[in-house]
């Protein structure tokens, strides 16, 4: 790997920063406080091809690498980390496992849909009583009459409200646990299925949260997903790709933050000088700067890993536990530079403080990626 | 982090050297403070000792990443001999390299390349450490020489090095940065070693206090133009940085191999260790760190090699490599335990050793001034 971009790399990463600081930095703060994404926003997001950024041009993508798409997402994610969720989940965790796992059939009747932005994608996999240990989920998909019958309720699902169709896993074999658990492919108007209402949330408040219940939901066996009682590990695998965007994300979160920070602290006059005189300024600035920078090269290296076919379970995992943790850093260092400011709405930092949370959180706590990595690295 | 195939065998090779000719008795000149003559001689005979250096002049002409990856795995061994290589080629060899005409180069470069002879950096003053600008250290000019008066304390290989670059100001210059470098010789009139200091770490590496009594200089030992003495000192500092970060990275990795190793073989609770989460955490945020600082030591080092502005991103190797590095440690010592802390486990060494990637070459502070400087002359302009 090159420290550096491709000339096409840096073409994507202008193309998604102009649109980002123009079309959603003016509009960012209301995006939150309204809890919505403006459908016109959307709009444009498929024009530029940023809903089949991943999906192979002969499905209507733009069938650009991971590095090309984690640079749009850093960049959405400097100015609404709530926005770049919403495309985030939409390719990675539903376009990304279709594209990887799913029949040319399935493949042929979604893609170009949702490579323009028409049907847009949800992952269902946590539910009430099962988060970090995923595999003890009790949703089922049992077959009956030719096609699967599936109950149960997902809990957490980003674009839950927006999404035209969901990535569902369930037990198909309830008594292998893990080993029993099948994907599939389900349309938001099927029978059977109801929506809860919005979560309210400390942060990313204009994405979409909700409980999805399954009521003899009938899916077509066709919509299976990879083999039968192989979905663990297809859940799994999406969100090794997954975490390498929430990387992105808390990077991108991080670098807003510092930004806001540098210009504040040029500007606030404290003592008769501007505070980023002071050193005690400068070393927060200097620890959030170099800090942001070890976790760029960690998530650039999990999506070039990605793009060369190596395997990058472990290197994702660090990416994303090391810049989810360094984001919530920084934020923090960010309002405290603020000071009062840094806590009234009226500025930024206020809102990356909040939105930053979730990245240790969502697509494996820390707690998870720490195990992942342990296992990695112990086993032989 | 994926190096070349060509590297990678490069650092296996290393690996392999440093393993059987370096790290035999690293833990007994620790106890003796004998300096590692022969290890040193060794380095010199596979070409380390010019190993940025040009065919031409007797170097192995490879580049900064090769240099770093010598120097992780020196490190990883035996951190005394680690230092004196970088002492060596970093602070004195490719400086003059760098900065000197084609004569001083002709006269040095090859001796020093071939490691006949040792280089060294004379910055470091009693009341001149992290403010350089404070040097006291003074030349005057008399006829076709210049003559050299003061002190330069910390010295790397100041005792046993035969060529020094050394900075100095004229008597009556005020300005700070009013600095001059010369190359000198250990063996002219007027030198002489106050004293090789006893350190917390580090220990077979020679750290001299030096003095300079009317030492005359021929001017053709200049080096670079008067005055030019400040910047250059800068750029050899971006330079030894990210060494400094790899010295770190390679401490960082030998501990935590160790650490992996005894998690896996040692039991307790009928389990071996390494099935409790306490300690598989620690594994993975030792490891996660590693991989990021040496992310940022090789960001720098390619940047540099690219011939592009690197200050800022050494700085941040160093800072980030030498406080996540004695992280590392002190993380391996705790997954050993008593084990760890005796002496006659490597990571008691290393424990010490590591701790001057916090202090040597600038130490975290000032990296981040350096830093901070950075980030805020970027906004301000």
């Amino acid at each position: 790997m090159n420290f550096e971009l491709t000339e096409d790399q840096k073409m994507v990463q202008e193309a998604a920063r102009e649109f980002a600081q123009k079309r959603v930095a003016p509009i960012a703060k209301e995006m939150d406080e309204k809890e919505e994404v403006p459908r016109e926003i959307l709009k444009e997001m498929a024009e530029l091809g940023y809903f089949g950024i991943r999906i192979p041009e002969r499905y209507g993508g733009l069938d650009l690498d991971m590095l090309s798409y984690v640079l749009m997402l850093e960049e959405l994610a400097k100015v609404s980390a709530g926005l770049m969720i919403v495309i985030s989940v939409h390719n990675t965790l539903f376009c990304e496992g279709l594209v990887q796992f799913g029949s040319e059939e399935l493949k042929q009747k979604y893609l170009p849909r949702m490579a323009k932005g028409e049907l847009i994608g949800a992952y269902c996999l946590t539910e009430p009583g099962s988060g970090t240990d995923a595999g003890g989920m009790s949703s089922t998909a049992i077959l009956k009459g030719g096609q699967y019958i599936l109950n149960g309720t997902k809990s957490f699902v980003t674009n839950g409200g927006i999404a035209d169709i969901f990535l569902v896993f369930a037990l198909t074999k309830p008594d292998l646990k893990s080993k029993g658990i099948s994907g599939f492919v389900v349309e938001a108007k099927s029978p059977g299925i109801s929506l809860g209402a919005p979560e309210k949330k400390l942060g990313i408040k204009c994405s979409d949260t909700r409980e999805i219940s399954l009521s003899d939901t009938p899916t077509p066996k066709e919509n299976l997903i990879g083999e039968e009682n192989h979905g663990f590990k297809i859940a799994l695998t999406i969100l090794n790709h997954g975490r390498i965007g929430i990387g992105a994300q808390a990077l991108g979160i991080a670098e807003a933050a510092l930004e806001e920070s540098i210009r504040y602290s040029l500007q606030r006059k404290q003592f008769g000088q501007p505070i980023a005189n002071f050193q005690g300024i400068q070393f927060k600035l200097s620890d959030m700067a170099m800090k942001i920078e070890a976790a760029r090269w960690l998530v650039y290296q999990a999506a070039y890993l990605q793009t060369t076919g190596e395997p990058f379970t472990k290197e994702a995992s660090m990416a994303k536990l090391f810049a989810s943790e360094m984001s919530n850093y920084v934020v923090n260092e960010a309002v405290q530079i603020h000071g009062g400011y840094g806590y009234m709405k009226e500025y930024a930092v206020e809102r990356f403080f909040r939105d930053a949370r979730i990245t240790e959180i969502y697509e494996g706590t820390s707690e998870a990626q720490r195990i992942v990595i342990s296992r990695e690295l112990l086993k032989d | 982090m994926i190096l070349s195939d060509e590297l990678q065998e490069f650092r296996a090779e290393v690996r392999d050297f440093a393993q059987k000719e370096i790290a035999p008795g690293a833990e007994e000149i620790d106890q003796t403070k004998e300096f590692p003559a022969e290890k040193v001689k060794k380095l010199a005979q596979r070409g380390f000792l010019g190993i940025m250096i040009p065919r031409e002049y007797g170097g192995l002409g490879l580049s900064s990443m090769h240099y770093l990856i010598v120097m992780e795995e020196l490190s990883a061994v035996c951190g005394s001999t680690a230092l004196t290589y970088a002492a060596h080629n970093s602070l004195c060899l490719n400086p003059i390299f760098n900065f000197g005409n084609k004569a001083q180069i002709e006269k040095y470069v090859p001796t020093l390349a071939s490691g006949e002879i040792l280089g060294a950096f004379g910055l470091t003053e009693p009341e001149a450490g992290s403010d350089a600008g404070g040097t006291k250290t003074n030349f005057s000019e008399n006829g076709s020489n210049f003559v050299l008066n003061g002190s330069k304390c910390f010295i790397t290989n100041g005792s046993v090095g035969g060529v020094l670059i050394v900075t100095a100001r004229r008597t009556d210059a005020t300005q700070p940065k009013d600095i001059s470098s010369f190359i000198v010789e250990s063996k002219w009139p007027g030198f002489s070693v106050g004293k090789r200091e006893d350190k917390m770490g580090l220990r077979a590496s020679d750290t001299a206090l030096l003095h300079f009594e009317d030492m005359k200089i021929p001017k053709d030992n200049l080096l670079g133009q008067e005055g030019e003495g400040f910047k250059q000192f800068l750029k050899i500092l971006d330079a030894g940085r990210i060494g400094i970060g790899a010295m770190s990275v390679g401490m960082a990795q030998a501990a935590f191999d160790l650490a992996l190793k005894f998690a896996k073989e040692r039991k307790q609770f009928n389990h071996p260790i390494a099935d409790f989460q306490a300690i598989q955490w620690k594994l993975a945020d030792m490891a996660t760190k590693i991989e990021a600082s040496r992310n940022l030591v090789y960001q720098a080092a390619y940047l540099k090699d690219g011939g592009r502005p690197y200050t800022k991103e050494a700085a941040m190797a160093k800072l980030f490599s030498s406080e996540t590095g004695r992280e590392a440690i002190y993380q391996a010592m705790q997954i050993l335990g008593g084990y760890g802390y005796m002496s006659s486990r490597p990571l008691e060494r290393m424990f010490r050793d590591q701790k001057l990637c916090e202090i040597g070459e600038g130490t975290s502070e000032i990296q981040r001034i350096v830093i901070a400087r950075h980030l805020l002359g970027k906004l301000k302009t």
